[in-house]
Formats: C-alpha cells, structure tokens, sequence
C-alpha cells in the first residue's frame, strides 16, 4: 500500500518544516515518516532530504544503522515477539516459532498478501510479565501460543497502514 | 497552571494537604500494568462509581514496582490504611465499589502487600541494622505507585520541584557539587562514575555553550527501571534534569529515549509542558535570570547508544558509533561543546540530596557505594518486578527475602547482574553484598539494574550464548576486536553448544576474551565477554560436558 506522490510531499513538507531548524532532528523527521507510513518509503526519503539539506547518502547512513527503522512496508499488522533476557528465558523462543508457524511467515519477514508482519525486538521493558508480545503496538503480557493467536485481528480488519 | 514564584513554592511546602474524607482508587497504569489489563479495570471503577454517583475519586498512578501482580488496585478509605489488590479483573475492580458503597469490609480476595509494608521512602528513617522494617527504601521510587504521573500538583504536593527553589533562590553551583561531593552519587547508568566529578568537569570546561543530556536508552534487555521512573515519576527526572542545567550552565537539555518507550516518552513531553506553563521550564525560571530549555530525542533501536559517545552521534543525527576518549563529553560533546549525561536514575536522586542534603544521602548504602539502587528482578523469580534498596544489602535477601526465591521453588542456581556486559554469580556468593566493588571482584558489574534470576532448568551454555549474541547484534561494528572477536567467539560458542568444540576452542574463547576487554572501542565490546567468562569461572563443567576428547 504505496503512499501516491502528492500525499507524500504533503507529508514531507510537514515534517520537514516542523524539524529543520531543530538541532539533532534528522532521526526525528524520520520517526516522524514511520510513523506516518509503517516504514520510510524511499521516495519520502529523498523527499525529506531535499526540504532538510540532508544527502540521501547520510540519510540510508542513518536508516541502515537502526534496528528501529523499516525500508518496506511491514504490512498491516505488526507482531513483534520481546526477546529480551527475561523473556528468553520464559520461553521466547519457543513462542516465536509457534507465532512463526501460526503466521507461516519467518520472523522478519511479511506475508505474501501483505497482512502480517513478524518480528524479533529487543526488550520492550516489561520484564516482570515476561513473555510479552505486541500486536500493532498492543502489548501482551505472559503470553501463550494460545494467547497471540487470539489477539491476531483477522486479515480482512483493515486499519490505516501504521505500526 | 500560572507561573510559580518562589513565594508560591514556599506556600505549597507549608500546605499540608487536606486529609481526604472520601474514598481513593488508585490502578497502576504503567506500561506493565496496561498490559496486564489496567485500562478496562480503570474504566470499570469510573463507570461503577459513577453508576452510583459516588464522590469517590479513581485516579492513575505509575508503577509500585510488583509487575508481576499487576493490575494492582490500591484502596484508601478515609481514617483507614490502604489496602492493595493485585490481579484485579475488571469483575472484581466493580465488586469493590459494590461492596463498599454498600458498607460491606473491602472483600479479603486478591489481596497483596501494600506500599507501607514493602517500603519506607525518602525521608522516613533509614533502617539500621537488625530493625524489623521494610526491606526497601526509595528515593528515586519515592512516588511511584503514589502520584499520578501526569499531574504535576501531584509532584509538588509531595515536595517537588522545593529543591529547584532552594537551588535557585540559596545555592551556588559549586555548593551543590559540593552536596553531590559528600553525598558520594555515583552514575546509575552502570560505570559508577562520581557524579559530583563528572559536574564539576562538565562546569569548568570552556565552550559556546553547556548541553546536558538525559541517558533515557536503556537498552540492557531485562532493565527498565528508566522506564518505570519516567513513566511513574517523571518530574523528578526533569526537576534533577533542570538543577544539572543550572550547575553546570547550559541552557539547553536534551532526554534521549528509546523508542520502545512510548508511554514514557508521553508522560515525559506532557511534565515538559507542565513544568513550562508552571514558569519551573523556559525563560526567566522562578523569575530569576535562569533560562533553560528541554527537548526529547528518541533513539532507534540500537544498544550501542547507551554509550556516550554513540548516544551523541545518534543525538547529532548520525549513525550510532563511538569513539575514542579522550576527549570525554564532558570537555568535547554534542556538536563539540562541553556535555554532561546523566542517567535516569542518577537525575532522579537529585532533588533529595539537594532537599535533605548529602549528609543524609551519605548515611545510606556502605562505603563508596552510598545510597540506594533500583533492581529488575526477573526470569525465574517468584514476585518479578523492581525493587530500591539500600546499597549493601545481600543478593540473597533481594532475590529470596524481597522476590521470595524461585518460581518454582527449587534452588537457585545463578543471579545474572550487569545484563550483556555483566556477568553470572553462583548461588554459593548469594550473600555477597550489592556494591559497585563486590560485584565486580565477583566478575560482574553493577550494571544499569538487571537482576536475572536463573533455576536449575536453566542452561548457562546457552544463555552464554543469547548474550553474546545479542552483542554480536549489536555491535556497531567500528572497531575490529568488539567486530571480528564477537563474531569468532560466537562460532566457537555455537560448536561447543552443539557438542562439537575441544578444549582448545575454549582457550582461544579466553585469549579472545582477553582481546576483547584491552582494544575494544567501548563498552559494549569489553563487555561483551563478561557473560561467557563469568559462566566458565563459575559453570566450567557445564561447558566441560560437551566437549569432545582431542585427537591426539
């Protein structure tokens, strides 16, 4: 679900001005971006580079350094297993591949219908009800095989595009 | 809210606030409680009282620190104690207010340990050796799981925001080094660093200008106590943030956050705006010549920004890599001038040693590890969740005493302090003291507060191997011994878990080691090996197990 080109310039243009005389921004500007789209869609990169002098260079530079950031569109829905020590220990890997096999998609990875995307993260903070999981933000405590499965939204509940 | 004065400041410390003659309904609505199902219980106590049109208030706190049983619900009927609920249901959160509103006792089902029994706090006595009293004392948990986070009339009711006056209107810059000096705070953030020393080099430094940067990245998985504190408390963290802006001179202050954080970052951009509309933030504070900004920055995902020197890069907009120091932050930082970061948890004590003074402050913790530190006690504990203690205390009493020993009741086999960069202790040290010293001498760290607690269903070979994983991850990948040497090790380790590796694989891990510790750029490289060398000095048989017999 590609973002058209007039609504990104609207959305750049936004963003752009909101951060470009800040100092310190440019990480901003593009949290800004993926939270507008899910992920930082390569024509609003170069797009943002423009309006805030920045070469793309510098800006895939930053893009590529972080774990945070997505260059693709993670799809409509974003599951995110915690593999923090806590819940490693409390049996994360073992709910990753039950949310691998229910999703039939690797982690990482996004179904080919564009509706699920999984995802390792690194500690969400929550260790005292570890495992957690997210589900488009929604955080899941002590969470089951069972229990992630029942919180997945069916692939037809469209929401707008965002993490 | 209008701009304070320092005579309004002094009126709010006078006012005792009125003693409510109605019932109070506190749900704590931290990340961990929302997750737990705080918000349907919070919604169910409004719509009960309402139903009822009961003048009872239902308000949000922040974390009290018992994660695993939240949603917690605390009770306060007038003239009575308070009485905490743990597990609440939305059902029974509405069977409360039925029963009271009807004159019944609060029902005696899911009830838990209340705040009063857990902990003493800032200001109360400290506990001296041998007395029967809470094992917990918080200073920088002082009102968390007590005010609501997103009313700073809350935090001033408490006595915040009286340091800041008392800085502004009767301190010099150098008297408050000088309380931190004899206080003896050291950095929460794991090194232990002075902080008065760190201050004091960050002030006298020539520059256009002083920054200050709140270190919010905490990237230890199994850490976040940052995160409680700023979501709980987040005035105290900004208060601290503004007197540091002072002393040193800066008139800009930054809050660098993880992203993974977003009800913190919230709650900390909602005490921004509180605090300006209070005149306590922005131009002319107090209505003295003190002028001093604060911004957040988030981070993105990448560990290595817990180190100063990355977190700077991230903060100029770059990739996230560090280098060499000399020059510290603290003469050469963000864009080149003098910078001072402090953690969380290290701003968070300020107000107090400046309210009560470094006298006080010193009377708490052992030796040169003075005051209190907060734990996250986790894994395979009973009562997870964050605990303050004085400094000093024992692993054992902490872990068994606080967290009531393992979830499955068997035997302890190993705490894990110091998260990636820190190191396993046997359950035979459990009684060693919690200092900055002890823990090292034992080949761990303090670390930023991750406590792991491991059983004996646990692997140490593979859980060496999670850690060192999660640093090959994250390793930024500038300098070659935290680059190659992670990466090598990591094969080695695989081999060895797989059943394949010799002893010699397990020499070259420690020459690797060795490598790892001396050239690596930062921290995250010298520490990379703590797990996996702590694991061999305490658990070589487990590693010895595997081993194949070499070929001679």
């Amino acid at each position: 679900m590609s973002p058209t080109p007039t609504q990104t310039e609207d959305d750049v243009a936004v963003i752009a001005k909101r951060w470009k005389d800040k100092r310190g921004s440019l990480i901003m500007a593009l949290h800004a971006l993926q939270d507008r789209y899910g992920y930082v869609p390569r024509e609003a990169a170069m797009n943002l580079g423009e309006q805030m002098n920045v070469p793309l260079a510098r800006i895939y530079e930053v893009l590529t350094f972080y774990n945070y950031f997505r260059l693709k569109s993670p799809g409509k829905h974003v599951v995110s297993v915690c593999m923090g020590t806590a819940c490693y220990l409390k049996g994360a890997p073992q709910l990753l591949s039950q949310a691998s096999d229910a999703l039939g998609i690797a982690p990482g990875e996004t179904s080919e219908d564009g509706e699920y995307h999984l995802q390792v993260v690194r500690c969400v903070g929550c260790c005292g009800l570890a495992p957690v999981a997210t589900v488009n933000g929604e955080l899941l405590a002590k969470v089951t095989g069972e229990s992630l499965a029942a919180h997945l939204p069916s692939p037809s509940v469209s929401n707008d595009g965002k993490a | 809210m209008a701009r304070m004065t320092f005579a309004d400041l002094a009126a709010r410390a006078q006012a005792r606030p009125a003693v409510a003659n109605q019932p109070i309904i506190r749900v704590g609505m931290s990340t961990c409680g929302i997750a737990a199902g705080a918000d349907p219980v919070f919604a169910a106590l409004n719509a009960a009282v309402k139903d009822r049109s009961l003048d009872w208030r239902v308000r949000r706190t922040g974390c009290a620190g018992m994660c695993s049983m939240e949603p917690l619900v605390e009770v306060t009927l007038p003239g009575q104690p308070a009485v905490m609920f743990g597990g609440v249901t939305p059902e029974f959160a509405t069977q409360i207010v039925v029963d009271c509103a009807a004159g019944k006792p609060l029902p005696a089902e899911n009830r838990v340990p209340g705040l009063a029994e857990l902990a003493r706090v800032a200001g109360d006595p400290v506990p001296a050796a041998g007395e029967d009293a809470p094992r917990q004392y918080r200073i920088v948990m002082r009102n968390c799981g007590v005010i609501d986070p997103e009313e700073i009339d809350e935090y001033i009711d408490r006595g915040g925001y009286q340091a800041l006056g008392k800085v502004l209107s009767s301190m010099t810059p150098e008297q408050v080094i000088g309380e931190l000096k004899t206080a003896g705070l050291r950095g929460r953030g794991g090194a232990g660093f002075p902080a008065w020393l760190k201050w004091n080099l960050t002030r006298e430094s020539k520059g256009d200008e002083h920054i200050i940067v709140c270190n919010g990245d905490e990237g230890d998985p199994g850490a976040y106590m940052d995160r409680s504190v700023l979501e709980g408390d987040p005035h105290a963290v900004l208060e601290g943030m503004i007197i540091g802006g002072f002393v040193i001179g800066a008139t800009t202050g930054f809050f660098y956050i993880r992203a993974e954080y977003p009800l913190a970052i919230q709650r900390i951009e909602k005490a921004i705006r509180q605090a300006k509309a209070a005149g306590l933030l922005g131009k002319n504070i107090l209505g003295t010549e003190f002028s001093f900004t604060v911004e957040v920055r988030l981070g993105a995902g990448a560990f290595v920004c817990g180190e100063e020197t990355a977190l700077i890069a991230s903060l100029e907009g770059q990739r996230g890599t560090p280098r060499p120091r000399p020059p510290y932050p603290s003469v050469k930082g963000l864009w080149g001038q003098p910078t001072m970061i402090n953690n969380v948890e290290s701003l968070a004590n300020l107000s107090q040693i400046v309210a009560r003074g470094g006298e006080w402050f010193s009377t708490i913790g052992v030796g040169r590890s003075t005051g209190t530190k907060v734990f996250a006690v986790t894994g395979k504990v009973k009562n997870a969740g964050l605990v303050e203690i004085p400094m000093g205390m024992t692993l054992r009493e902490v872990v068994e005493g606080i967290c009531g020993g393992t979830s499955s009741g068997g035997p302890i086999k190993a705490v894990q302090t110091g998260g990636p960069s820190g190191g396993l202790i046997p359950a035979t040290e459990l009684d060693t003291p919690i200092t900055y010293e002890h823990l090292q001498k034992l080949g761990s760290y303090m670390g930023s507060g991750g406590m792991m607690v491991m059983d004996e269903s646990d692997d140490l070979v593979e859980l060496s191997r999670f850690y060192l994983g999660f640093c090959v991850d994250e390793s930024c990948g500038k300098c070659a011994p935290c680059r190659i040497g992670g990466t090598q090790m990591l094969r080695l380790l695989d081999r060895i878990a797989d059943g394949k590796g010799t002893t010699a694989d397990v020499a070259t891990i420690k020459r690797l080691a060795r490598a790892m510790q001396r050239a690596s750029l930062c921290g995250l490289g010298q520490g990379a090996p703590s797990p996996i060398l702590s694991a061999l000095r305490y658990f070589e048989s487990e590693f010895a197990d595997r081993l194949v017999p070499e070929a001679n």
